[in-house]
């Protein structure tokens, strides 16, 4: 189970959807928990046709994607929790605002041991020293009452990344994993840049760019 | 940056130092950034017991010759719109922001663009117009609030920009521009006379109708030195297009999207992107209409800125409309299809 937060706009939920494919494709039972309570759009329940064609389960608050800004969460969530197989990914709203739906289950994360990681973008506004980014870190732990297991680099400037920005943002994330004390579990990358990455820098991972406007969704292009 | 927060950090860059707001989905980070910040910068941020409080509260800080801003979303412009008018009868400058969401009513909280007559005709009784700015991209959103900022100051009239829930949730690269701010002398303000000067009065309420007229009138010929000098538009390969779209905003993205498929398959289209809405850049559409065929609008309404196109096009070519409402977002796939479909009959 790995519980995804972060600054608002920072690559959860692409993070996220990216996780859930790339699990399901290795064989993994997997069910993505769109948690996110403060966002109306670009979340992961956006994804459900895909999900479903792939195989992902998902579990969303009734009125995600609707016209109704309800943050209810529902229920069946509780239901991860008693699995005994199979892989859970939270994506969670943004800021520490978004990480208070964590709380309710605190217990519950602990209990199973759950990786909680927090995904950070050094060309995000307001998280551009890794003091800053610490400091939403912290934020979040503390509303959440969860500790963060590792740090995810996402690092991007959206359409306009270039290599040299994914090379640029490494000692970002290095000073923030020294001063948060944590694991720099990977840092992420769109596919068409790995190649050139891939030998550069040490734990990287090729990502698919899912999350954006319509007029960029390639899921929606059929 | 998000849409909402990058204009709020550009209005902030601009010298708005005054947000009176009220929350509402999808515009309120930029209500929630500026609660952050203002603080921080010796600003005021305040939200109020509800709109109708929150734009008494810009008409009364606008009249000390501030920068001052509020926000909201469409039914909260609604609750707005009588002290819009106020504002506008006071001839004082200030930036209201509407991110438009899915209506009439409550609504919804997805996009929409059904709020384009209530800002460019209606934002309020009276005799009197806003300035409207439509950007279709974060990096916009940030360049038209100091734009909006200074052209309200220039004027002394309300600016809007008429933004759409996706822009202000979308997430996008943004530069903010070196030179920021551009204030002006405002000899009007309501400063304190301090015994040295006349009292200057903020005011909307005239005795006599004759009195009123005129200043309504000269109000109107400044309406005409706006309309003159401050239309933006952006057109792309309409000098060959058979067919012209119209469109502002997101919408406007998703129309170029289907654009460049429909150039790909040796269909002539361009695209006419309406910046601002009022003043409308009737004049560029007029021309386009002397060299096309038939045009098309698409909008996320039941088809509001067809009106202002046709008017301009002035019946000599067909005007076609496409649009999706209640929150729902035309794909290009949808505008391809309705492009191919006027194609079909362009000769």
């Amino acid at each position: 189970m790995t519980v995804i937060t972060g600054h608002y706009g920072s690559g959860k939920t692409n993070f996220a959807v990216n996780m859930a494919l790339q699990l399901a494709q290795a064989g993994q039972q997997v069910t993505v928990v769109d948690l996110d309570i403060v966002n109306p759009y670009f979340r992961t329940s956006d994804f459900r046709d895909l999900f479903f064609k792939k195989g992902v389960d998902i579990i969303a608050p009734m009125y995600a994607g609707t016209n109704l800004d309800i943050p209810a969460i529902t229920a069946e969530v509780q239901s991860v929790f008693a699995k005994k197989e199979g892989y859970t990914i939270f994506d969670v709203g943004g800021d520490d605002a978004g990480a208070a739906a964590l709380g309710r289950y605190r217990q519950e994360f602990l209990n199973c041991g759950a990786a909680h990681w927090y995904v950070c973008n050094c060309y995000r506004y307001l998280t551009r020293q890794p003091e800053e980014a610490l400091a939403v870190l912290r934020e979040i732990e503390a509303t959440s009452r969860l500790p963060a297991t590792g740090i995810i680099n996402a690092s991007n400037l959206s359409y306009d990344t270039t290599a040299e920005d994914i090379l640029n943002a490494q000692p970002f994330a290095e000073q923030l994993a020294q001063l948060s004390q944590l694991p720099l579990v990977t840092t992420l990358v769109e596919r068409a840049l790995y190649p050139q990455l891939s030998a550069l820098i040490e734990r990287i991972t090729p990502v698919d760019i899912y999350v954006g406007p319509v007029w960029q969704r390639r899921d929606m292009e059929e | 940056m998000k849409g909402n927060e990058a204009l709020a950090e550009a209005a902030i860059r601009a010298g708005c130092r005054h947000f009176f707001g009220y929350p509402i989905t999808p515009q309120t980070e930029v209500s929630a950034y500026m609660a952050k910040r203002m603080p921080k910068i010796g600003g005021t941020f305040l939200q109020a017991e509800s709109e109708v409080a929150a734009i008494n509260m810009v008409l009364g800080a606008a009249s000390t010759g501030k920068r001052v801003m509020t926000s909201s979303s469409s039914p909260g412009i609604s609750l707005k719109s009588e002290g819009i008018s106020y504002i506008a009868g006071s001839d004082l400058p200030c930036l209201i922001v509407n991110v438009m969401r899915g209506g009439p009513g409550l609504g919804g909280i997805q996009p929409s663009q059904a709020d384009y007559w209530q800002a460019t005709h209606a934002s309020g009784h009276g005799d009197f117009f806003n300035l409207v700015f439509a950007p279709s991209t974060i990096q916009e959103m940030v360049n038209l609030t100091f734009t909006a900022f200074d052209l309200a100051d220039k004027y002394r009239m309300p600016a809007m920009i008429l933004a759409d829930g996706m822009l202000g949730q979308m997430m996008e690269p943004v530069e903010f521009p070196e030179v920021q701010a551009h204030p002006i002398e405002k000899p009007w303000a309501t400063t304190g006379h301090g015994g040295k000067r006349p009292h200057n009065i903020v005011n909307s309420l005239y005795l006599k109708p004759e009195d009123l007229e005129d200043l309504v009138r000269q109000r109107f010929a400044r309406y005409e030195v706006v309309k003159e000098n401050e239309v933006l538009v952006e057109s792309q390969y309409t000098e060959d297009a058979d067919i012209v779209v119209v469109a502002y905003g997101a919408t406007a993205r998703i129309v170029n999207s289907a654009v460049k498929s429909a150039r790909a398959k040796g269909l002539k289209v361009g695209v006419i992107r309406p910046i601002t809405l009022w003043p409308f850049p009737e004049k560029v559409i007029a021309q386009a209409a002397d060299s096309c065929k038939a045009m098309l609008c698409v909008e996320m309404s039941m088809g509001q800125m067809v009106d202002d196109v046709r008017l301009a096009a002035n019946g000599k070519v067909p005007v076609h409309f496409f649009g999706r409402t209640g929150g729902v977002i035309p794909t290009p796939a949808e505008v391809l299809a309705e492009i191919e479909k006027i194609a079909g009959g362009v000769q």
